[in-house]
């Protein structure tokens, strides 16, 4: 434990060999297309599919009529239609699905089915849906005294686009008719076990007919909570009698998954001369889109990090999760805390600014300790709060020497030979963020693992999805480490051979599988050790003092399993004014950000980004050190590149081409600093470590940019004609 | 049409329809799906192979015009063990999802058969057709910075 064990999928995704959702075959094979709405809103007239069926080779072409079951799903609130039945609410909305022998013939085909529409004005604003009083959610946060005032005043507002997760495999999968009226579901995703549930009531199966097993997942970042393709999947696989496969395209990938919330924030600040924040006031309006996904929880999540990891006993929050005829909106990677975040760090910067105070130090004037309250909820923080280390890490860091190479790659604009390099001007600034770790608001958030000793070592049985992030290097580190052997390895069950582990989101898994399998390997060896009368156990089998009681061949010839629900501590919803002890754990990061710009041309070059991260525990720290730069890149991608353009609700960028990714060449030099606490009841005092590097480098590349060149910097991601024409 | 050609030092022939890829050809008709799928626009590198030496993203290839081409793959590149490009990034926790892993193996593999010793910048230049949304990069640049410092 506290070693950087390599990953034991490694070699095989090297080599090629790993399996994914969209390498999945079977005998018999049908592929699966869909038919989307080319409107963001319209009444359905007429649907025509005699057309695709007469396509040679398709089997099936189905609408809203053929779903047996509930006609709509939906992560929280089930509102959306699995297939658009008498109306459409977004461009790309599912209409129809067809199967076909191979592919082009099933693309061909949904090309084939007639869809007659009545167009119509679509809601594209959110302010104009919130007076509508169409939204999803409200949230009021009132605390303290709400009639305070301070002699400061900073007033801000604040806008962030729309991030796609961008995930490098698109949605796909394969689902299989058992022969019995039951289907098996191999699909990319993040929860199998709510993906399960929804496909059996949409289906209008038993539980036990529908078996969602965890398939090999190219990356994730949130995109794959909810369901897009699964029932769809089951629904032509029970039809046709036959295994469906389908593979989104790139394109359809961006109208198949939802995206970041884009929001617009108004902001307050008021404090007394010495710097203390004496009242907050904001209002955040996240846009959520058609359908509800989890825009209440996102909606709820911002409002509670309004104020960012700072104390302030005045405060007052208003949140508005819109619903509009833009794309749906849901989970990404930091989940409403990165969209306040740049708000309250602007904020922040914009108060030293009139105070004429270092914003170092206005920071630390203000920030949150162990036990203080939050200042939304009020809720006292019991987990480690090294706030002040991080600032310490961030201001103590080696700054890099400005660039006198004339290599065109490290100039902004690259080898466009746009820059000169005497118009280069560099910022620096720096931002700290917080996220609650787990699921909030009483949620019963769980994770079921079991661990079995065998002839091969420790086996650690899950459904928690392994998407990247390295989940089964550290439960088998968890593992060994508690039994006490050194070989364990994590086998990914489906959703009838274990219980839910809940969702591989909100930075959970560490903590929640990992807690999991944490007691489920300390009571195994526990029962062995007590069966057996002896006190030591390992490779060799158990011991008492000097004397092997048992080898490990003769240990094993007995079934050795533990199964453990592992919980995390109670929570509760917030109560008429927010408040309330609404989340598990919280984590920290703070980056400082160095940015070179050209501001004639408005171009941007992120030099890098130096970051220190409540952490708890590293139980690996080669996977932790991968989170933090990768979460740290998607945060740059949003502050100087990454957007989805919709115009009148249709996006207008869904390519690769078009939708901007960092490359390696735009990737920022990051040193990183793991700032280790005991305290949080993660195994081994582990927190999860995946969203807090997106939370904060976002507003410090944003805050350099304003230090380079004065410009105010209000809306993230941050375009040329933000600085060069502002 | 019928499309004859060599892949991994195997002769191959595949029967594919006109506007058929070589990517598509690769993963569904040669039972090679290493290759992968991630942007069909030659964006992201994750199909990248070497084709008659040269360095390609396979969804740009029509695949009748790799009649007669010599292809090296992913499942080709160390073909009988472990390449040195996928040992160091193996040892660097280089992979995460590992969907783009394939592209970079391929790449890394080409760079370092041409300049066994690149620079920082030859290592992110020859990589930057390559996108991976999980790591960042920085593993990536470590492993093969660590790769080109060996046996110098």
């Amino acid at each position: 434990m506290g070693a950087s064990t390599l990953r034991p999928d490694g070699i095989a995704k090297l080599k090629g060999l790993f399996e994914y959702a969209q390498d999945l075959q079977a005998e018999n094979m049908l592929w699966g297309a869909t038919v989307r709405s080319p409107h963001p809103r319209a009444r359905i007239v007429s649907i025509d599919v005699a057309p695709a069926l007469a396509v040679g080779g398709v089997h099936a072409v189905l609408t809203a009529d053929d779903v047996p079951g509930r006609a709509t799903f939906g992560l929280e609130h089930p509102d959306q239609p699995v297939l658009a039945g008498t109306e459409v609410n977004y461009w790309g909305e599912p209409v129809a699905i067809v199967a076909a022998e191979d592919e082009d013939t099933a693309r061909r085909a949904a090309s084939a089915v007639v869809v007659e529409y009545e167009v119509r004005e679509p809601v594209i604003d959110p302010e104009q849906a919130d007076r509508n009083d169409e939204v999803f959610r409200r949230m009021r946060i009132n605390r303290g005294d709400q009639s305070v005032s301070g002699e400061v005043v900073v007033e801000g507002y604040y806008e962030v686009g729309m991030q796609d997760q961008a995930p490098l495999g698109t949605e796909a999968g394969l689902a299989i008719p058992d022969g019995h009226g039951g289907v098996d579901l191999y699909a990319t995703s993040q929860f199998v076990h709510v993906d399960q549930e929804q496909v059996v009531a949409s289906l209008g199966l038993r539980p036990e007919q529908v078996r969602s097993h965890p398939a090999g997942v190219g990356g994730a970042f949130g995109a794959r909570e909810d369901v897009n393709l699964h029932i769809h999947l089951c629904l032509l696989a029970l039809h046709t009698g036959q295994p469906v496969k389908m593979v989104y395209h790139r394109s359809e990938s961006f109208t198949g998954h939802v995206h970041r919330h884009p929001a617009r924030m108004w902001y307050r600040h008021e404090a007394d001369r010495e710097g203390r924040l004496v009242r907050v006031e904001a209002k955040v309006l996240l846009d959520g889109g058609a359908y509800a996904s989890t825009t209440a929880a996102v909606l709820a999540n911002a409002c509670y990090f309004a104020v960012g990891p700072y104390n302030c006993a005045s405060v007052s929050v208003v949140g508005i999760g819109s619903r509009t005829n833009n794309p749906p909106c849901g989970a990404m990677r930091g989940f409403g805390a990165v969209q306040v975040c740049f708000a309250h760090e602007s904020q922040m910067d914009k108060l030293a600014r009139a105070l004429d105070m270092d914003p170092i130090e206005l920071r630390r004037r203000n920030v949150l300790t162990e036990g203080s309250p939050l200042a939304t909820t009020g809720q006292p923080i019991q987990t480690p709060m090294p706030i002040h280390e991080i600032l310490d890490s961030l201001v103590s860091m080696p700054l890099p020497d400005v660039s006198e190479a004339t290599d065109l790659l490290s100039l902004p604009g690259g080898t466009g030979l746009t820059t000169d390099r005497e118009h280069v001007v560099r910022g620096v600034g720096y931002a700290i963020g917080i996220k609650n770790l787990g699921f909030s608001e009483g949620f019963d958030d769980y994770a079921q693992a079991r661990v079995r000793l065998t002839d091969e070592g420790a086996i650690v049985e899950t459904a928690a999805i392994e998407v990247g992030q390295g989940l089964v290097t550290v439960l088998a580190q968890i593992a060994r480490t508690a039994l006490g052997v050194s070989r364990a390895e994590v086998r990914h069950v489906d959703t009838s051979q274990i219980d839910s582990a809940g969702s591989t989101s909100a930075s959970r898994q560490t903590q929640i599988s990992g807690g999991a399998t944490l007691q489920a390997a300390t009571r195994l060896r526990e029962r062995i050790l007590h069966d057996y009368d002896a006190d030591e156990l390992d490779d060799d089998g158990v011991w008492r003092g000097e004397t092997l009681v048992a080898s490990m061949g003769a240990l094993v010839t007995r079934d050795w399993q533990e199964t453990v629900t592992f919980r995390h501590p109670r929570t509760e919803g917030p109560d008429e004014n927010g408040q309330g002890t609404i989340h598990a754990d919280f984590a920290l990061a703070g980056h400082r950000a160095v940015v070179d710009v050209d501001p004639e041309l408005g171009l941007v070059r992120v030099v890098r980004i130096d970051t220190a991260q409540d952490v708890g525990k590293a139980l690996n720290p080669q996977s932790v050190r991968g989170q933090i730069e990768g979460g740290i890149m998607q945060g740059v991608g949003l502050a100087v590149m990454e957007e989805l353009i919709v115009n009148d609700g249709i996006i207008r960028n869904p390519n690769f081409t078009d939708y901007l990714l960092p490359t390696i060449l735009d990737a920022p030099d990051v040193e990183a600093l793991l700032i280790e606490q005991d305290g949080s009841w993660g195994p081994f005092g582990a927190k999860g470590v995946g969203e807090p590097p997106t939370i904060s480098s976002t507003a410090a590349v944003a805050a350099a940019i304003r230090n380079a060149t004065g410009r105010s910097i209000d809306r993230v991601p941050v375009r040329p004609q933000d600085i060069a024409i502002a | 049409m019928i499309v004859s050609f060599v892949v991994n030092g195997q002769d191959v022939t595949a029967r594919v329809m006109a506007p058929t890829s070589l990517l598509d050809v690769l993963r569904d008709e040669l039972g090679l799906p290493g290759s992968k799928s991630a942007c069909e626009q030659g964006e992201c590198g994750s199909c990248s192979v070497i084709l008659d030496g040269a360095l390609v993203c396979s969804c740009l290839v029509m695949a009748g015009d790799a009649e007669g081409s010599s292809v090296i793959t992913v499942e080709g590149v160390g073909e009988s063990g472990v390449h040195p490009v996928q040992k160091a990034m193996h040892r660097a926790g280089a992979v995460q999802c590992g969907f783009c892993t394939p592209g970079i193996v391929v790449a890394a593999a080409d760079l370092f058969e041409n300049n066994p010793h690149p620079s920082t910048a030859e290592i992110k230049e020859a990589l930057a057709g390559n996108i991976c949304r999980c790591t960042g990069y920085g593993a990536i640049v470590r492993a093969f910075e660590s790769l080109a410092a060996e046996s110098r």
